[in-house]
């Protein structure tokens, strides 16, 4: 085993998802069986990547392979230096985690697909969509360097646009992937602006070689206000894509998109990129940035998950808990929590999937009906999609025993510890009243959903269980979302190889001045917690909280549970009556917040505003002084026109004219007669006698 | 007054002018090309007269042999000619025939 | 002597000619026009030219008169007599040539022409004969070929149209 092996294969993964959907595209449609061909590269391509991570783990676990070519070389340029852009590949542990978890989700959506979207017009296209996704989704994991990050960034907003707007006849839908395009360019904006300054200031776009030329107290513009703004503007990409607020009214309209891509791009990958680059530059956040990253996370997880809580649709109230748990993951970076973050990004991609499959599965089986006020006591239709989606539910609501509760157990530390050190209590409270209601919602969506007795009775009857291509996948995905596969302690992940071993927190490398004090590091020390990388204050704070933050969690979720069966399950309380008393927040919830609205009358309307100003402008002053020097000159033109169409044209006439005139008088001499010819000849040389006289 | 050199050439002048006249004026075809006989013997005139006063010798009665040689070549073209309007307008009036307006 | 036969020369030729420019009948003209040529014809004796006159007579009188007859005889009806034929523009063509034969005689008259009154020779036979042989022997040539083309262009034209 050695590293140019891996990074074969590497490239291999990245590269297959292209060659599927190259092939599946220039099919055309004429090759019917072409999404075969398309499962099968997904396949190897799961295949690759699990061996990539098992190499990985075992043989390099310490050590990052790295690979990289000289793109574009612009040799050596005045006042800049050497120019070589390079691209390249960089695995560490994270890289072949995340490889593993978006090939593995992808070849389960394929394969839940295949059942899914049988039938459709566009069977083959689609199946090319998701291998295009999955490559650009790849890309982002395995760039070395923020270019290839960017551009693969860029990839997977367009993947994303094409795959939402994937039933571009419903306007609805293709609204949605506008709307998904748009305001993920407004994020990207931002990014790009992050990239330059970086690229200005270190003269390289790789990660590795910034971090090092940071570490050594280089910073942008040597000011920690643009250092704090640099992280700030990249992490606005990941505020696009990772859905948060304010940037986050794109994910709840993406579900226009079909169930399968939801699950794909709005639980385990696409959105989650926005996380993965956070992580990335994690280290090179400052104390500033880092608070931001936080009350930005804490915001948009709180608003996401006021607003599940009264949803009616399915798939948007998994819409909005995905927003919630992405806010928990950007409030984990925030916080300092990043091995947690990047923790809960694996094990939410795993359940949130799950979900949407699920819900997929449900809608397949209803008919495409998406409102749970119609559904109800789907447990005994449908029993094996119930149990995993029971149990995804559990991992999200942070029930022991699951992968949600581990992760999201670690986050609820993170935040409390922060909050203890730094006196930003709000953030934790935030994340503990999101705990509360997720569990909440989540359960009120299983109740309505698979508990009970049928509302409509009609749609119930013809409900069946999915095909086994549909629910084989929802099986491989609600284990993942047990705790065995993560630690052996069910109550503390720390002790597990996944965290213990595989994902190190590294030291930050902005200058010391301008981080958070307990970020501080005092290497060396040792402590009676393991080793430490950041200071003893900060590790000693983190154990200290671990088991408040545990049962308070448990009981906040046990609670959220409990009222969810107390009110739908029960009937104890009529839901009714709760809104009817607190009518103005339940339409607030109810109408998001009215964030769409406020856009349309603000941003929208703004817009619309300012280009009617512009047209005014246009049409009246630009248009005027057009017209105005238009005017002058036609009438110049007049003028000019008049003395040609009389002066000139007169004289012309008249010289024609009289031409006529006098040829009117000759035509008479023109007697064909040709004794009068004759006669012209004498009177002719008698004038000329008269005039030359000779004599 | 002895007769001289400008008698002949009045008589000339006479006979061109009666010639011109009757081209001018004539409506028969063959009445001009009697104008024209008269033209030509108007030339003549002049030729030999010249040759007798001018002291040129023989050479314009030679002239005026030419002239009489191509005087009935020209008769015999000419009447051709109007044997040909003839048979084309059904009269030889040259004032009825104006196809040359045309 | 000489005088009054010039004079009454020239009063023939004059004369005559004068009817045949205004005659309103053809055959009037045409014998008028005889008249005339004999009048040149002895004009042309009295200017020495012996040959000359001999050969107006014999191809003027003989020839073109006789060719010009036949011209009329051709072209008129003969049983309906209708083989006149007026004059026309009348005033316009005499004031014209009444100008233009003004202007001759004036030019005539203005004119001082060099006489010599030469010597008149026995007879121009021998002389034209011997030039014609000699110095205009190509002229001579070419003029018979100009009556023989004459001669076939005449017949081509005049010959009815099959």
């Amino acid at each position: 085993m050695n590293e140019s092996l891996l990074i074969n294969i590497t490239l291999a993964v990245l590269f297959l998802p292209l060659i599927g959907f190259t092939f599946t595209v220039l099919s055309g449609g004429k090759i019917k069986k072409a999404f075969t061909f398309e499962v099968f590269i997904s396949s190897i391509t799961l295949i690759l990547s699990v061996f990539l991570l098992y190499a990985k783990i075992s043989a390099f676990v310490e050590k990052d392979i790295l690979f990289s070519f000289s793109w574009i070389n612009f040799g050596i340029l005045p006042k800049w230096g050497e120019l070589n852009i390079k691209l390249g590949i960089k695995l560490d542990n994270i890289t072949v985690i995340m490889a593993f978890v978006v090939t593995l989700i992808s070849f389960l959506v394929h394969i839940f697909s295949v059942e899914y979207m049988k039938g459709d017009k566009r069977y083959n296209r689609y199946f090319a969509y998701l291998g295009i996704f999955t490559f650009s989704m790849l890309g982002i994991v395995f760039t070395d360097n923020i270019l290839g990050m960017y551009i693969f960034w860029e990839l997977v907003g367009l993947s994303s646009y094409l795959l939402i707007g994937f039933w571009f006849e419903k306007k609805s839908a293709s609204d949605a992937g506008k709307k998904a395009f748009i305001v993920n360019r407004i994020g990207d904006i931002g990014m790009f602006a992050g990239i330059l300054i970086l690229f200005f200031t270190y003269h390289t776009f790789n990660f590795n070689e910034i971090f090092e030329q940071m570490s050594a107290g280089k910073i942008p513009f040597n000011s920690d206000f643009w250092m704090t703004l640099t992280g700030i503007l990249i992490f606005m990409g990941a505020i696009g894509k990772s859905a948060q607020f304010p940037l986050h009214v794109w994910l709840p309209d993406a579900m226009e998109g079909p169930t399968p891509v939801s699950a794909l791009i709005h639980a385990a990958t696409m959105v989650a990129a926005g996380v993965y680059l956070s992580v990335r530059i994690f280290v090179m956040l400052t104390a500033d940035t880092m608070l931001v990253i936080a009350i930005i996370g804490a915001i948009t997880s709180f608003i996401a998950a006021t607003i599940a809580l009264t949803q009616n649709d399915i798939k948007k109230v998994l819409a909005y808990s995905t927003v919630s748990q992405l806010g928990y993951m950007i409030m984990a970076v925030g916080v300092g929590a990043y091995a947690f973050a990047f923790f809960h990004l694996v094990t939410h991609a795993f359940f949130k999937a799950c979900l949407f499959l699920g819900s997929g599965s449900v809608i397949h089986s209803m008919h495409h009906e998406q409102d749970i006020q119609n559904m109800g006591g789907l447990r005994k239709k449908m029993p094996l999609t119930y149990i995993s989606f029971l149990v995804s539910t559990l991992a999200i609501s942070g029930v022991p025993f699951t992968s949600g509760f581990l992760s999201k157990d670690g986050i609820l530390a993170g935040t409390l510890a922060f909050g203890k050190l730094t006196g930003h209590w709000l953030i934790p409270i935030a994340a503990f009243t999101v705990a509360l209601m997720t569990a909440f919602y989540m359960f009120r969506l299983v109740i309505l959903t698979f508990h009970g007795e049928p509302r409509d009775v009609h749609k119930f009857e013809h409900a069946h269980e999915s095909p086994k291509l549909m629910v084989i996948p929802l099986i491989v995905l609600s284990l993942l979302s047990l705790f065995i596969f993560y630690t052996p302690n069910p109550v503390s992940p720390d002790q597990g190889w996944f965290l213990s071993e595989w994902i190190k927190t590294p030291s930050q490398v902005v200058p010391e001045n301008s981080r958070f004090d307990f970020l501080i590091n005092s290497a060396g020390e040792q402590t009676n917690h393991g080793k430490i990388i950041h200071s003893v204050e900060y590790t000693e704070t983190l154990h200290s909280v671990h088991y408040p933050a545990l049962f308070l969690s448990l009981i906040l979720g046990g609670l959220g549970i409990l009222i969810a069966f107390v009110i739908y399950q029960w009937k104890k309380i009529n839901p009714d009556a709760i809104t009817a008393k607190i009518k103005p927040l339940y339409l607030f919830s109810l109408n998001k917040w009215y964030i769409d609205e406020l856009y349309d009358k603000t941003f929208i309307a703004g817009t619309l505003l300012v280009s009617r100003l512009s047209a005014w402008f246009d049409t009246n002053l630009v248009d005027g002084i057009v017209n105005g020097s238009a005017y002058v000159i036609k009438s110049f033109s007049n003028i000019v026109g008049w003395f040609d169409k009389y002066i000139i044209d007169g004289f012309v006439n008249f010289t024609a004219f009289l031409s006529g005139f006098l040829g009117i008088g000759l035509r008479r001499l023109q007697t064909g007669k040709v004794q009068t010819y004759i006669i012209l000849v004498i009177v002719s040389a008698i004038i000329l006698f008269v005039f030359f006289r000779p004599f | 007054m002895e007769v001289g050199l400008n008698h002949f050439l009045f008589i000339s002048a006479a006979l061109f002018s009666a010639g011109i006249y009757a081209i001018v004026s004539r409506k028969n075809a063959i009445m001009v090309l009697m104008g024209v006989e008269l033209i030509l013997n108007a030339a003549n005139i002049n030729f030999v007269a010249f040759s007798r006063y001018g002291n040129f010798g023989l050479d314009g009665q030679i002239y005026g042999l030419f002239v009489i040689i191509l005087a009935a070549a020209e008769a015999a073209i000419a009447l051709a000619i109007v044997l040909n309007l003839y048979k084309t307008f059904a009269n030889i009036n040259v004032d009825e025939i104006d196809n040359l307006k045309e | 002597m000489f005088d009054i036969i010039f004079y009454l020369f020239a009063f023939i030729t004059i004369g005559s000619a004068l009817i045949v420019v205004t005659a309103r009948n053809i055959i009037y003209s045409a014998f008028s026009l005889m008249l005339t040529l004999f009048g040149v014809s002895g004009i042309y004796a009295l200017l020495g030219a012996d040959f000359l006159a001999v050969v107006q007579i014999m191809v003027y009188v003989g020839g073109i008169l006789v060719l010009i007859l036949f011209g009329v005889m051709l072209t008129n009806k003969i049983t309906n007599v209708e083989i006149k034929s007026g004059n026309r523009n009348i005033a316009v063509s005499l004031i014209s040539v009444s100008v233009l034969s003004a202007i001759l005689f004036s030019v005539l008259l203005g004119t001082n022409w060099k006489e010599t009154n030469s010597q008149i020779p026995e007879t121009t036979l021998f002389g034209i004969g011997e030039l014609l042989i000699t110095k205009y022997v190509l002229v001579f040539e070419l003029l018979g070929i100009l009556l023989l083309i004459a001669l076939i262009g005449a017949a081509t034209i005049a010959r009815k149209e099959e």
